[in-house]
């Protein structure tokens, strides 16, 4: 039998006393030790499959769209300085109608070279590549196949400008392109309304008009390339052939999304962690303390047996080191947990063939080791004070703790405050720092749910704006190539629809002195009713009737306001430039935006109006008459049914705002448990004997516990708005953080989110303080006559 | 503060009973531990208005019966009376009731406050009397006038014992019980201290119960009660008493 020291067991027995304190502090220790643990370990694991995916797959580092080039300027390209392979292809949208579904989706065409592809090499999951000869076959991605039941062998239509064609899938695939998948208009991957199809070269260039020609380009770099002059080259190159703007991996859409996804993993697990070992250490350090305050005769007693002052202080640590192990115990479980839903989650979103695990052992490691640090230093002062503590003067009782009058006190004679009140006020001010730190700690619960709460509401706001009050219309038709206004009248003609308002989308680059940017302008009628611009009271703001209305963002990107001036120049088909007055500047929420009104823009291109894309509002009882034909029409390259990316963004939103709602409260209420728990138990320790002196004076139980928890009742209550001012700045710093090109959210901040978040606290605050009161109420009043502390 | 010992007050066989217990009874312990017969079927009688000293040897059971009267503390069996209520049928809601109006305590560990000062400590219970004396007032009486803004901290152990005494009379209790309110004090302040108690209980007439080892004591006193082993021993009346400050330590 292992024989244990006698300190050592007193320590097991000290822990055991204090088990519910311990278990609050390691609680609260253990949320960091998880969320470090799962946030820098998803984000390695995310950079290491990314890394090892592209690199297998030849994932291109720039990327670039055409009108119809030559295959032969693709050697022009291969002889740019830094340029290690190119690959050209044909990439064509076409409508999709799936067996089974009434709803016409869409696909993404790409072609596969004859001797297979160089870059961007899709994996094979099941079957096999189409035959190079076949005229009708086509692989398909992964999950677009899953998600509509097909299995190998099966057939479906897809319309490319009106032509229809008969498919077969051989085989299914996933590319390192299409991690995450955006259908036209859409704001949520749509597996089963989207899908890539891989076309041999051959029949994709038929079916696009493309024999000979390539409309879509690839390049992969040699380590020592300077991206931005390639990038430059090539849209020289391709500026001749209708070039609508080469970019690099950080627009590319699978690529951008997984960033975003990673540099929000990194700023959580940069943000969050601190709090909660800032809090375990404040929370050993308030529980230590006070210990070593109440076991001051038996240190003294140690000490006079000839304990070393080494050997105490380390007693004391290990009390800390001990309630951290439990933490990080707890952590460590919670942590892997969380993160193999974290994977789960991501595989939903993101189509990674498998997920490298780099060996994680150093994250758990280095978590545990923060998590004893943290416990450590909060340990520091209590055993320094053990330590340091002279074996005489721990013997003797300690003096009542010194309290002096001040400025509070005539302020609180003068408000005729009860002698209760004053007892509480001068425990808050006797120990300042400690108040402080409570308070601050209580705040943070809030300012947690404020952030969280915030998020939702933006959503809301984002949602709102973009779907219910400037996107409005029901559909919107992609046009495979431009068309005439006839095209709106065609379009009127369709089963079911009321209302058809034109847009074309003209890709330009935008400059303003040395800044640019490419993208399309959008042009819509004056007086739309379905697709409008708003501004930052969701007002509607007319299109000018001359020059351009910038998106904010974009405003902000050229360094321009209204009354300036920005150049023009034509990319695509077109070539030339102009300047345009900047009229007017909007906000939007997704993307960015220029707009104009159509005839003005017409004028500028000295030619007639013409249409890209159309806006609908439809009759909901003629819809499925309206798909059919939709599944018939020539010219169209996509429909997008508005409704449906609505409900699908709504229903991922509310199961993301459900879980993020739950995580988001256990964290905040753990932390406010924590402290309000520790909080009280030591003010009840510190004050047991003088409340139970009062109960004997004659102070009913609900009056003695109004002293004990009047301490934590106020300092709840300033953590309030503190914490909605820490939680409005977190707010803020995660709208700056989120400000990109691909979306933005907006500080909205409402009184029911700190309402709502206040309430959770101090729900939380109640439940531990009434924990407390119970062991007040259990007091024996008598056993404190007996002793004198 | 005058030393002269007013009879008047005193109790002299005709008066109303302020305590009553017949067969007062504590065991502590029981089923599995030894058993403790801390109160071994007391009956007992105390006239309201006198000044009854306790004394018996240690563990004989004094400061049970104190704190059972005292309503701090339930009875095993037997009864015990206030006047007319009877304390052992009292539910703790009742028992706190008939602390705050009726009964002031004083312990041999002053349990002052620590964060309020001498005139707040006494405050504390002034607030929530009936009919309460003025705070300095209480604290005049027992000759600290000139401490009123110290907080315990600051005062001698002597000092705040009568802090804890001008508490317990300020809000004019019906009896006031003391237990060992010199132990922690030497002859000096010890003496300060129960020229105190006897100055309340010759101005107000209030029942004070002193329990002490210190024998010198019983002569101040119009009754002393001996306790042996749970029991009441034996009762004397002090024919003539000797005040306070003439007590030899
Ligand atoms: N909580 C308790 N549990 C068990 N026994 C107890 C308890 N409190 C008191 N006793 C026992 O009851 C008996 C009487 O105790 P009490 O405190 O009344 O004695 P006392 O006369 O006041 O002694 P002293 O003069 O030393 O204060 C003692 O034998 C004591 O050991
Ligand atoms: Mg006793």
């Amino acid at each position: 039998m292992v024989m244990l020291h006698a300190l050592d067991r007193k320590l097991l027995r000290d822990l055991w006393r204090l088990k519910a304190q311990s278990l609050a502090i390691a609680l609260v220790l253990a949320c960091g030790v998880a969320i470090f643990l799962t946030g820098l370990g998803m984000v390695r694991a995310l950079e290491a499959t990314l890394e090892d995916y592209y690199s297998r797959q030849n994932f291109a580092h720039v990327f670039a769209s055409v009108r119809r080039a030559p295959l032969s300027v693709v050697q022009d390209v291969a002889e740019i300085d830094g340029v290690q392979t190119v690959e050209a292809r044909v990439a064509g949208w076409v409508v999709l109608d799936l067996p089974g579904r009434a709803a016409p989706a869409s696909g993404r065409v790409l072609s596969l070279p004859e001797n297979g592809p160089l870059l961007n090499v899709p994996l094979l999951v099941d079957g096999r590549l189409p035959d190079p000869d076949a005229a009708t076959e086509v692989a398909v991605t992964d999950r677009f196949a899953r998600a509509n039941g097909f299995s190998l062998g099966d057939r479906f239509s897809a319309i490319a400008d009106g032509t229809r064609l008969d498919l077969q899938i051989t085989g299914t695939l996933r590319s390192p392109e299409f991690i995450y998948t955006l259908p036209p208009g859409g704001l949520m991957p749509d597996d089963a309304g989207f899908g890539i199809i891989w076309m041999p070269e051959r029949a994709a260039a038929a079916t696009f008009g493309l024999t000979g020609a390539f409309n879509d380009l690839s390049v992969k770099l040699r380590r020592d390339a300077r991206l931005a002059e390639v990038i430059d080259r090539v849209d020289a190159i391709l500026a001749p052939w209708g070039g609508t703007g080469a970019h690099d991996r950080e627009t590319q859409v699978s690529h951008s999304f997984i960033q975003a996804e990673l540099n929000q993993l990194r700023s959580m697990s940069a943000v969050l962690p601190p709090i909660f070992f800032g809090i375990a250490a404040f929370l050993v350090n308030m529980v230590l303390g006070r210990i070593v305050a109440l076991e001051r005769a038996e240190i003294g007693l140690l000490k006079a047996l000839g304990y070393r002052d080494s050997e105490i202080a380390l007693h004391y640590l290990m009390l800390a080191v001990l309630v951290a192990a439990i933490g990080i115990g707890i952590g460590w479980g919670a942590g892997a947990w969380l993160s193999t839903g974290m994977s789960r989650l991501y595989a939903r979103f993101f189509d990674f063939p498998w997920l490298v695990q780099p060996h994680d052992l150093d994250v758990y490691a280095l978590a545990g080791l923060i998590g004893l640090i943290s416990a450590g230093v909060g340990a520091l002062r209590a055993a320094w004070v053990a330590a340091r503590l002279a074996p005489a003067v721990a013997m003797a009782p300690p003096a009542p703790p010194s309290f002096r009058r001040g400025h509070m006190d005539r302020l609180a004679r003068w408000l005729r405050l009860p002698q209760t009140a004053m007892m509480v006020l001068r425990g808050i001010l006797r120990w300042p720092v400690r108040a402080a730190f409570t308070a601050l700690g209580l705040s943070l619960g809030v300012s947690i749910l404020v952030a969280s709460n915030f998020m939702l509401d933006s959503l809301d706001a984002v949602i709102d704006t973009a779907f219910f009050k400037s996107n409005r219309q029901h559909a919107t038709l992609v046009l495979a190539q431009e068309a005439g206004l006839d095209a709106v009248t065609d379009a009127r003609h369709l089963p079911g629809v009321l209302a058809v308002e034109p847009q074309f989308d003209l890709p330009v680059t935008l400059h303003h002195g040395s800044r640019s940017k490419k993208l399309a302008i959008t042009a819509r009628m004056p007086g739309g009713d379905l697709a409008r611009t708003l501004d930052v009271g969701n007002r509607h703001v007319p299109l000018p009737e001359k020059g351009i209305m910038l998106s904010e963002q974009l405003a902000a990107h050229l360094g321009v306001a209204p009354g300036d001036t920005v150049l023009v120049e034509l990319s695509g088909t077109r070539s030339g430039e102009f300047h345009l007055p900047v009229a007017a500047v909007t906000r939007q929420y997704i993307g960015i935006g220029a707009y104009m009104q159509m005839d003005a823009l017409a004028e500028r291109l000295r030619e007639g109006p013409r249409v890209t894309a159309l806006n609908l509002w439809i009759d909901r009882a003629h819809l499925s008459e309206l798909q059919a034909a939709l599944k018939e029409m020539p010219m169209l390259a996509t429909a997008v049914m508005l409704t449906d990316v609505r409900e699908s963004f709504q229903d991922t939103i509310s199961e993301n705002v459900r879980i993020n709602t739950v995580l988001f409260i256990t964290i905040s209420v753990l932390i406010t448990v924590g402290v309000a728990y520790n909080g009280a138990r030591i003010q009840l320790s510190e004050r047991a004997r003088e409340l139970a002196s009062l109960r004997i004076l004659g102070f009913t139980r609900a009056e003695v516990s109004s002293i004990l928890l009047g301490e934590t009742a106020i300092l709840a209550l300033l953590a309030q708005p503190l914490g909605w001012a820490i939680g409005a700045w977190i707010s803020w710093a995660m709208m700056a953080g989120f400000d990109s090109d691909l979306y933005r959210i907006p500080l909205v901040l409402t009184p029911a989110n700190f309402a709502n978040a206040s309430l959770i606290t101090l729900a939380a605050v109640t439940a531990a303080a009434l924990l407390v009161r119970r062991r007040l109420d259990r007091a024996d009043l008598v056993a404190v006559l007996k002793t004198r502390e | 503060m005058t030393r002269d010992i007013d009879t008047s007050a005193t109790s002299n066989g005709s008066a109303e009973t302020v305590f009553r217990t017949r067969g007062l009874t504590k065991v502590y312990g029981g089923n599995g531990t030894a058993e403790v017969r801390a109160l071994d079927g007391v009956d007992l009688d105390l006239p309201e208005g006198e000044l009854v000293v306790l004394l018996g040897p240690s563990g004989s059971g004094k400061s049970t019966l104190l704190n059972i009267i005292g309503g701090l503390d339930h009875a095993t069996s037997g009864q015990a009376w206030f006047r007319d209520r009877e304390l052992t049928k009292m539910t703790d809601r009742q028992l706190t009731r008939y602390r705050r109006d009726h009964v002031g305590f004083v312990f041999q560990f002053y349990n002052l406050v620590a964060s309020l000062t001498a005139r707040e400590n006494v405050a504390l219970v002034t607030d929530v009397a009936a009919d309460p004396m003025d705070p300095d007032e209480a604290l005049d009486l027992v000759g600290l006038s000139g401490r009123m803004d110290h907080f315990p901290a600051q005062l001698s152990g002597g000092e705040q014992q009568r802090v804890a005494i001008a508490r317990a009379i300020a809000k004019r209790p019906g009896v006031l019980l003391c237990d060992e309110p010199t132990g922690a004090l030497d002859s000096k302040t010890g003496t300060a201290v129960l020229a105190a108690l006897e100055q309340v209980n010759a101005r107000f007439g209030t029942t004070t119960l002193v329990i002490t080892h210190n024998a010198g004591i019983r002569k101040m006193a119009h009754r002393v009660i001996r306790f042996h082993d749970g029991r009441v021993a034996e009762i004397e009346q002090n024919a003539h008493r000797v005040s306070a400050s003439e007590i030899e330590w």
